[in-house]
């Protein structure tokens, strides 16, 4: 059958250039392989040329594929099942490439096209570190492209591809009919979760912090494959550093977007999908310090292949563990298992998994086993220092911070993984009562032994440091932070009791710990560096990580809730008082704001003013004015409004976007945590009732009284913009509810050479909608009154306060500029080269956490 | 033995007694009938919306108070309290993962979490009723 409107020329090109490239990077993976293996230099050359040319055919491929899914998107062709899943007519153009990494192949595609940028800048930069090197990034190539490719080996489908035609992928009836598509008007679009700026920049961030993870496990491996064991760290340390600090910002980005834009009510809620990336991170970061370490005193050199080995391998187990399903129950976002099941019988035991999931673990036991095998068998070759390191040099602590990071990613990952435990062994273990907390308790104790650790290692030189030098620099940031720190309790103690004392104590601690090394870095840029900003990359970035950690322990130990249903009068029986503040500890947190009704949060008054439709479909704002007034002379000091934003979908559900005022030092944080969907709503069948009211008149309605107080003839005023040939009466009104509440209410009557126009005037709070109906014979004002006896207009919402959380921003953004700098100076750079990297880089983190949504 | 040897023992002691006091706290996965036999200690239930009984839910008199009944695949029946704003898509979820204490005549939740079919794209039976309902309406 030959189907009406179809457009089928982009699919074949697209779906051409995935095998193309696929093939290519097998070829560039065996061409670099054997170049790898070669002495003679001719064959060598050769070899090279090849890998080359297959590799630069791959990333070009890459490229069209891109260009095609692009096209494919952007013209909401249907017909493709990825546009159909991901791309809908209503959807914003900047949306666009969000709807692309959206799904799963498109997300594969954008660290493919990573990996090819990034490895066409190591075939220009690596010189004789080439072909190891690139066989590595090859080889990863060769796997993302399977996972796209959509091939049936047998019965057996490998990969996803881009490309696939609804009508294959769906049955339905529908798809018997020869013009099916003109049946299928829209898409289903991308998830309201990912309407977000930071969804357009984030997956970029962060995949390039993913593909960039592979470099220092090439060259781990070139270091084995070359037998030249310790030359590799000081070719990878900067590629690693901007890894660093890549992967760094990524997450970050990542923190700022459910910020944002989930109601969780945080940056960071130890979700699965968050340790799956933080983890690779700290087991970089784990990498970078024993590099660093090898590169001065030919210590840890080792631990270096294993850290840089692990990076990547966990990056492999991160996308396992958030493309697989396995996680399942346990997080908000990660990816649903797709594809068809394999079953097959191996030893009598039924193995049975998604085609997909198969893929992925081949992904990753393809780069875990040889990688770690080859460590194993060439462990005793790994050139050693047996001589120990002294407990006064730099490189025994800093080799004790890179084990705690390890340490710290094996807790966490440990804990991630139990869903996959519960899988292999059918347990049933389901996550502790509070998550986040079981988390903190750990974690704080990792943030108290890195903060004394920077602190003092700073100082210390390699190999030996004499106890009076260490005191004699280090005793004025000492003194300084313990001044900071006794401001710190005095005048901004942490109200964070709901744990108790002893992690009140802990968290204490933690906040000397890190403001100590914050200090104590930053007086290092000056008086031994001599404020030589360009070498100091490495005291910056710690003093950024730290400066990070104090704004992330104030920002959550001194977080308050300040919306609570018993400001309007809902009070509810208590659960429990709290041991430490004798507060209830169950604030009930959500506050319903009648329409115009003002309610007070914490200093402010707050009033639901209005709804108004976004410019998406089902989107809605919702306009909070937000009031604080002097107490005792009245006068305002200030005044915003917040609109935070639902997505209504016509399904009913519903999905809420928090709005933020930033000030310096806190941010107020609300979000709606329920509103009425007014179209599900039946119809207002009230009518309106005739009063005849003379000035000074006093009608009544069922919950209180109105007065006639004036009428104005042609008014001028907000409401109403007279018009030529116009005549308007205004009518002012008085009301008075019962409980003494008084609202005013003006009424407009509008007479025009086309007719009369009533503007009626509605009190929210009182249900009560008024018309001026007109004047009759005997002057006296005709008003209609009606009770509505639909729900009155609310919104429920939630608001928070974050204290000093700027700091958590501005620290990630020193912590990049430091790593950066340690990059550049570690880097083969021109002066004019460097100075525009590190604006360029600084700028734009800079601009992206602390300026875009202000 | 190195130093550095016998911190990273320490450390890996250290780990060590950081998961067994995170497996103190493990809750388990039950159903209603085994979480009614164990009242008071804090489980997940997997289990549905009784969609056959009413959902309350009034953010005007008390914005933090939903209850709803809930049944689960193995025929457990239970009223459930919820002290917070009613999940949006509640009616339309098809799986609940509620958090909280059994109690002796309802259950009390501190967390839902939500599996509604909207947000599986990747499921193919979903995709079909999406189709079907899309095409059948015009």
């Amino acid at each position: 059958m030959k189907f009406e409107g179809e457009h089928l020329l982009p699919g074949q090109i697209g779906h051409f250039f995935v095998i193309l490239s696929f093939v290519a990077a097998l070829i560039a993976t065996v061409s670099f392989f054997k170049a790898s293996l070669t002495t003679d230099l001719a064959q060598k050359q050769n070899w090279l040329k090849t890998a080359r040319t297959a590799f630069y055919t791959q990333v070009a491929g890459v490229f069209v594929i891109f260009g095609c899914i692009l096209y494919i998107c952007s013209n909401h062709l249907f017909e493709y099942m990825y546009a159909y899943k991901h791309a809908s007519l209503e959807l914003e153009y900047k949306y666009l490439l969000s709807c692309i990494w959206e799904g799963q192949e498109g997300s594969f595609l954008l660290w493919t096209i990573w990996h090819g940028v990034l490895g066409i800048l190591l075939i220009k930069k690596s010189k004789e570190w080439e072909a190891p090197v690139m066989t590595v990034i090859s080889f990863a190539q060769f796997f993302l492209l399977m996972m796209i490719l959509g091939i049936y080996f047998g019965n057996i489908k490998i990969g996803n591809s881009p490309f696939s035609l609804t009508r294959n992928e769906i049955t339905a009836p529908i798809f018997a009919r020869a013009n099916y598509l003109s049946f299928i008007k829209d898409g289903l679009g991308l998830n309201v979760l990912l309407r977000n700026y930071w969804m357009v920049i984030h997956p970029p961030i962060l995949f390039l912090g993913f593909a960039s993870t592979l470099i220092p496990f090439a060259y781990a491996y070139a270091g084995i494959q070359t037998k030249r064991y310790g030359d590799w760290v000081k070719e990878a340390l900067p590629y690693t550093l901007m890894c660093a600090a890549i992967l760094g910002v990524g997450i970050m980005m990542g923190g700022k977007w459910a910020y944002e834009s989930l109601n969780f009510g945080g940056y960071w809620a130890w979700d699965p999908v968050e340790n799956a990336s933080l983890v690779p991170w700290l087991l970089l970061i784990a990498g970078l310090h024993t590099m660093v370490i090898y590169k001065a005193t030919g210590h840890s050199l080792r631990a270096s292949y294993l850290f840089a080995f692990l990076t990547f391998i966990f990056i492999l187990y991160s996308t396992f563990l958030t493309r697989t399903g396995v996680l399942g129950d346990t997080s908000v976002h990660a990816f649903t298992e797709a594809g068809e099941n394999i079953s097959f019988r191996l030893f009598g035991i039924l193995f049975s998994f998604k085609a997909m999931n198969a893929l992925i673990l081949l992904y990753l036991f393809a780069f875990a086993i040889p990688s770690l095998f080859l460590l194993i068998k060439n462990y005793k070759k790994i050139p050693t220092i047996y001589k120990e390191e002294n407990t006064n040099s730099r490189e025994f602590w800093m080799y004790i911070g890179s084990l705690v990071f390890f340490l710290t990613s094996v807790f966490i990952i440990a804990k991630t993984s139990v869903p996959v435990y519960n899988k292999i062994f059918g347990t049933k273990i389901a996550p502790p009562e509070d998550i986040e907390f079981s988390y903190n308790k750990v974690i704080v104790l990792v943030a108290i032994i890195l903060g004394f650790l920077t602190a003092i290692t700073q100082y210390l030189k390699y190999k030996t440091t004499t106890a009076k030098y260490l005191v004699k620099e280090i005793w004025l940031p000492t003194v300084i932070a313990a001044a900071i720190m006794s401001l710190l309790v005095i005048f901004y103690p942490f109200t964070y009791y709901k744990q108790g004392a002893g992690f009140l104590g802990a968290l204490y601690v933690a906040a000397f710990a890190v403001i100590y090394s914050f200090v104590s870095n930053a007086f290092y840029i000056w008086t031994v560096q001599k404020g030589k900003i360009m070498k100091a990359g490495s005291p910056v970035a710690h003093a950024g990580f730290m400066l990070m950690l104090v704004g992330i322990l104030i920002s959550s130990g001194n977080k308050k809730v300040i919306s609570s249903s018993s400001v309007n009068g809902i009070t509810l029986p208590s659960s429990g008082k709290d041991p430490m503040t004798k507060e209830t500890d169950n604030p009930k947190e959500n506050l319903t704001l009648l329409r115009e009704v003002p309610a007070s949060l914490d200093d402010y008054k707050v009033t639901f003013l209005k709804d108004s439709a976004g410019h998406e479909k089902g989107r809605k704002f919702y306009k909070l004015n937000f009031e604080r007034k002097d107490k005792e002379s009245g006068k305002t000091l200030e005044q915003f409004g917040l609109q935070p934003d639902v997505y209504q979908m016509k399904d009913n559900s519903m999905s809420s976007n928090p709005d933020t005022k930033s000030y310096l030092f806190r941010d107020i944080f609300t979000y709606v945590s329920y509103a009425l969907n007014k179209n599900a709503e039946s119809e207002d069948t009230a009518q309106f009732k005739e009063v005849k009211l003379s000035m000074g008149d006093t009608a009544f309605y069922s919950n209180g009284f109105l007065v006639l107080e004036n009428v104005v003839n042609n008014p001028i005023n907000a409401k109403y913009k007279r018009e030529p040939g116009q005549v308007a009466l205004m009518a002012e009104l008085q009301i008075t509810a019962k409980d003494d509440q008084r609202f005013n209410a003006t009424p407009l009557v509008v007479v025009d050479s086309l007719g009369i126009i009533n503007r009626d005037d509605t009190v929210f709070a009182q249900n009560l909608f008024v018309r001026f109906i007109g004047v009759d014979e005997n002057k006296k004002i005709r008003l209609g009154l009606k009770e509505s006896n639909t729900l009155i207009d609310y919104v429920t919402v939630k608001a928070y306060v974050f204290p000093l959380i700027n700091l958590v921003w501005i620290g990630l953004v020193i912590m990049a500029a430091g790593l950066v700098l340690s990059m550049l100076q570690r880097g083969k750079f021109t002066k004019l080269q460097s100075g525009i990297i590190l604006f360029l880089s600084v700028a734009f983190v800079f601009y992206m956490f602390l300026l875009a949504n202000a | 033995m190195k130093k550095t040897h016998i911190i990273l023992l320490f450390g890996i002691a250290a780990l060590i007694v950081g998961l067994i006091s995170f497996s103190a706290d493990f809750s388990t996965y039950d159903s209603i009938g085994s979480a009614k036999e164990k009242q008071g200690k804090f489980v997940h239930i997997i289990a549905k919306l009784d969609k056959r009984q009413p959902v309350e839910y009034d953010a005007i008199k008390n914005p933090n108070y939903l209850t709803f009944y809930a049944v689960d695949s193995l025929g457990g029946q239970t009223k459930v309290v919820f002290h917070n704003s009613k999940p949006s898509d509640l009616e339309k979820s098809e799986r609940l993962v509620m958090k909280g204490k059994m109690g002796a005549d309802h259950f009390e939740c501190s967390d839902i979490l939500l599996k509604c079919p909207s947000k599986y794209k990747d499921d193919k039976k979903q995709l079909q009723d999406n189709v079907q309902e899309a095409t059948s309406m015009k």
